[in-house]
């Protein structure tokens, strides 16, 4: 057989005998990588609404930076994050290096910036046709910018999938902070660098085809959800 | 993001009249340039506390954009805008083609009641009260984009009663609409007169204006030319402007 079929005939078998291994990393990447989403939507759904609608001077720098951070390396993300949280770091106290916590950290500095981006792009554009309305009605700041985040929500919704998509698919940052260490802080993107290193390509090649399926199925779900909340909303 | 329009006015305050009356509204010499043009040249008008003023004149002639000033929304080079302090704070405007939120028709009044500081407990009431003059009981949980032209615009209408607005300005709000919702909409506009609101109704429609108005404003390149009675202006317009727009000959 070569390499492709193998794998994924592996990576069938893998699914089918619901190896607990197995289980416990898709688990793993599914809870840091969803933690981590819920941390930079907090963060930045808000900021991005308020780079969207609030006029500051230098907002047009800040909207600069936070669209160059969208391509932050993952890496150089880990690498800080490791400093930040080693023992002779500032958090070093805090004795969270090789956990899932500080994965959770580090992936959500990374995912916030495309969060905040996508959500400032989606509001500006809703608050192009909402601006004379909402200040003929004397809208208040705070009023207005929850009018259009709840107004954009299935778009946002979008902007969110595409910050999933970048945590669930990095490996730099939780390589280097979470130490791809066994039943502990081992994901998806780790182990599959790990089985290449070691040579087990099918197995490689087979989380791989998980990690694939995985992000497509949850793709797939929130855009199905998205669609029929949208038809209802809408029209 | 701003104040509540109508808030604040530029310091100016106009004599009262013959009888010691304020108008509701005053406006003195405002101006709006844009790109080098005179979009309004100095428009001055005071406006009866009550009743109905139809805003008339072709198409350019600075209607939308006087509304807009009003409200506030786009600012003015010179001149200044005066509200009589009871409407004053209590300003709501409908445009032309109605933007309404990604809600359902009750949402969307929902909202503006909250927007216009509508004690929480009374909104449930204010809502159905919104719902039943509107007329739209049977459309009230459907996605208001969804609905027709003229149905928005009855959504639109009774939003701005959400603000129970004493002065409402109306730029053409049934200018896209069948007779039927033409209809419906000038009983809105006429239930907003007789609850004591003056209203200020831009339109292009003679009928429309013959219907509802007490009074006419006929603006042309900015300026206001005329400003009389509804009989009068229809029957003996003074501006050879005047004549030509009634007419239905083509201003320039």
């Amino acid at each position: 057989m070569d390499p492709f079929s193998s794998a994924f005939v592996a990576a069938l078998e893998l699914i089918a005998s619901l190896d607990p291994n197995l289980l416990e990393v898709i688990g793993l990447s599914l809870r840091v990588s969803l933690t981590a989403l819920a941390l930079a939507c907090l963060i930045g759904l808000p900021l991005g609404a308020l780079l969207a609608v609030v006029r500051f001077p230098g907002r047009g720098a800040v909207v600069v930076l936070v669209s160059a951070l969208m391509g932050l390396p993952p890496v150089v993300v880990g690498l800080v994050v490791y400093v930040t949280f080693s023992a002779s770091g500032p958090l070093g106290p805090l004795q969270l290096l090789y956990t899932p916590t500080v994965m959770v950290v580090a992936q959500a500095i990374l995912v916030t910036p495309i969060v905040a981006a996508l959500a400032r792009q989606v509001i500006a554009d809703l608050n192009v046709e909402y601006d004379e309305t909402l200040r003929s009605m004397g809208t208040s700041g705070r009023m207005t910018i929850a009018t259009l985040v709840w107004d954009a929500r299935y778009s946002l919704l979008t902007a969110a999938l595409a910050g999933l998509g970048r945590a669930l698919a990095e490996v730099g940052a939780v390589m280097i902070v979470g130490g791809n260490i066994n039943h502990v802080t081992r994901m998806m993107t780790t182990a599959i660098a790990l089985e290449t290193s070691r040579g087990d390509l099918s197995m490689a090649m087979a989380l791989g085809i998980i990690l694939i399926a995985l992000t497509i199925a949850i793709n797939g779900a929130v855009m199905a959800v998205r669609n029929g909340m949208e038809r209802r909303a809408y029209g | 993001m701003a104040d509540r329009p109508g808030s604040s006015v530029i310091p100016f305050a106009p004599t009262p009249g013959a009888g010691g009356e304020l108008p509701a509204l005053a406006l003195q010499g405002l101006v709006i340039e844009r790109g080098g043009k005179r979009l309004l040249d100095g428009l001055t008008a005071r406006l009866p506390r009550s009743g109905i003023t139809a805003v008339m004149g072709p198409n350019g002639a600075g209607k939308s954009l006087a509304l807009r000033a009003i409200m506030g929304l786009i600012p003015v080079n010179s001149g200044a805008v005066w509200m009589h302090p009871s409407v004053a704070g209590a300003v709501a405007l409908v445009f032309q083609r109605p933007v309404l939120l990604r809600r359902s028709v009750r949402a969307n009044l929902a909202h503006a009641l909250k927007v216009f500081g509508v004690p929480r407990r009374e909104r449930p009431q204010r809502l159905t009260e919104l719902i039943r003059l509107g007329g739209l009981t049977n459309l009230a949980d459907r996605p208001a984009r969804a609905l027709s032209g003229g149905e928005q615009q009855r959504v639109a209408m009774v939003r701005a009663f959400a603000a129970q607005p004493r002065l409402l300005l109306l730029d053409e709000p049934t200018a896209s609409l069948d007779p039927q919702h033409t209809g419906a909409i000038e009983w809105l506009i006429r239930t907003a007169a007789e609850g004591g609101a003056k209203v200020i109704l831009v339109t292009h429609d003679n009928g429309q204006a013959h219907r509802l108005a007490d009074d006419v404003l006929f603006l042309h390149h900015g300026r206001a030319l005329e400003h009389t009675s509804r009989s009068r202006f229809f029957d003996r317009p003074v501006s050879a402007e005047a004549r030509a727009y009634l007419a239905g000959d083509l201003l320039l």
